[in-house]
């Protein structure tokens, strides 16, 4: 996957997870939880549905590499670049 | 019982397979609407179900319902609809002398049904479990999803009461507001059984499941054919208040909650003991103050089981035979049996009696079971008796357990 393929799929499984969002203007260097509604559990929502859909996993020491987008990206890139 | 505070409902919300509220839910009834259709379970496919479709974005964003549960949702919804028609001002509220008190049949059934089905799909490997799936079981769920929608910081539980749950939510919370734990309740039932297949098959390998070529007829108490259960969802919940607090409020007031009662059968997992339901009643009865004659309406328990039926019949005919003017009339006939709600629907659903003088029927009674030929049935079309002051409604569960709950005509 590129890295923006990695970005938007980041993106889908947030605007699965919170639906009441509106994700379209989501700054890629801001923390997730100071631009959405966001709280514990959806990140380890997020964890999951990458495991699910990716067959990724992030274990507990790196969640907070989940922290922004762009974080996130970075983190995930190696782990879904073969994917 | 006169230094005991008196408890009036004053809100109703509610979610019936035929009404998502008091005037439509009491409409269905008085025109004969049944709210049973098809359905598919996960595994056995198609059986027929009460379901429900009221607006779940009313009250929820639709993050609270991703994560929460369908009980939790009814019972969302029925606690603020019961709020907004009390009147109450909520922002005034002190929200800590607030309760919450729902009554389930069961809990957990569905979400655990669903997270096997989704680790189906990997293998079972359960690190796909969900981590939402423990805050969905908690068999406080329903009730605690209620406080994180509304707000509320008082106490909040549920009663796991069988089917006689829904007569226990409002118990429940009428012996808080008596004991001065709350000044605000939100009490009655919930179900979400129709999401579970377990309920289905387990009824159906009980021999209890009803089946019909159209699915309006399968639920069918006291008729000589009836064959068994129509599992259905639902909720009905109430603003239970002391009377003090809602006339200094000028509230509105559906009646006054003046006789209850649970008792235990100690006799068989499943079979309804008479004697012990006629004892219940009885003293539902004594602590009201009322002889059975007293009683204008019973809504019956039935459920269309052959035996249950008959079991329940015996027990009214026990106490109520002799009386001249007592009605009796069966709710589950229109939606089918809403579980942990279905005496809180069943029972609200005979309250616009107290102004509209007319007893709803039991209908999809085609052939009377001469076994429950109780006197002053009333069968398949209303009947107006005019004046109503007590509504008796007797609900019984598995393992024997057997409440009643006695609802008078507001009169200050």
């Amino acid at each position: 996957m590129t890295h923006d393929q990695i970005r938007q799929a980041i993106l889908d499984i947030i605007a699965d997870i919170a639906p009441d969002e509106d994700i379209s203007n989501v700054k890629g260097d801001v923390r997730l939880r100071e631009q959405l509604d966001l709280d514990s559990m959806d990140f380890l929502d997020i964890v999951m549905e990458l495991r699910k859909r990716y067959n990724v996993e992030v274990p507990e020491a790196d969640y907070m590499q989940l922290a922004s987008l762009d974080s996130s990206v970075a983190y995930l890139e190696p782990k879904m670049k073969g994917k | 019982m006169s230094s005991v505070p008196r408890i009036v409902i004053t809100g109703i919300g509610l979610t019936a397979p035929n009404g998502n509220a008091l005037p439509e839910f009491r409409h269905s009834l008085l025109t004969g609407k049944s709210g049973v259709q098809a359905y598919s379970t996960r595994y056995m496919g198609a059986v027929l179900a009460g379901v429900c479709n009221f607006d779940e974005l009313r009250y929820q964003k639709k993050k609270e319902l991703r994560r929460g549960t369908r009980a939790g949702s009814i019972a969302i919804y029925c606690s603020n609809e019961a709020l907004k028609d009390s009147g109450i001002a909520w922002d005034k509220t002190d929200r800590s002398r607030v309760g919450v008190y729902i009554g389930v049949t069961e809990h957990g059934n569905v979400e655990t049904e669903n997270e096997i089905a989704a680790i189906k799909e990997y293998n079972y490997d359960t690190k796909f479990w969900s981590h939402h799936h423990n805050p969905r079981t908690v068999a406080n769920n329903p009730a605690g999803e209620v406080t994180l929608n509304m707000r509320i910081v008082g106490p909040h539980y549920t009663i796991g009461a069988a089917c006689a749950a829904g007569n226990l939510g409002f118990i429940q919370g009428l012996q808080m507001l008596r004991l001065g734990e709350v000044d605000l309740a939100f009490a009655g039932g919930v179900s979400e059984s129709i999401h579970t297949f377990g309920i289905f098959a387990s009824f159906k390998s009980q021999g209890a499941l009803a089946t019909h070529d159209d699915p309006t007829k399968a639920s069918r108490p006291f008729d000589r054919d009836r064959n068994g259960i129509v599992v259905s969802e639902g909720g009905c919940v109430y603003t239970l208040e002391r009377l003090d607090d809602a006339q200094k409020r000028g509230a509105k007031i559906y009646g006054e909650i003046v006789g209850y009662a649970c008792n235990s059968d100690a006799s068989d997992f499943v079979l309804p003991n008479p004697e012990r339901q006629m004892q219940c009643m009885g003293a539902a009865l004594k602590k009201a103050g009322l002889a059975p004659d007293d009683i204008d309406i019973i809504n019956t328990h039935a459920t269309a089981t052959k035996l249950g039926d008959i079991q329940e019949c015996i027990a009214i005919r026990g106490l109520f035979g002799a009386c001249k003017s007592t009605y009796i009339n069966n709710t589950k006939s229109f939606i089918g049996h809403a579980m942990g709600a279905a005496g809180a629907l069943e029972l609200t659903g005979n309250l616009p009696a107290f102004q509209d003088g007319i007893v709803h029927p039991t209908i999809n009674v085609d052939n009377l079971d001469p076994d429950c030929a109780l006197p002053n049935l009333v069968l398949n079309e209303p009947k107006r008796i005019d004046n109503v002051r007590y509504i008796l409604n007797n609900s019984s569960g598995m393992l024997g357990i057997n409440s009643a709950v006695i609802v008078k005509r507001f009169e200050a």
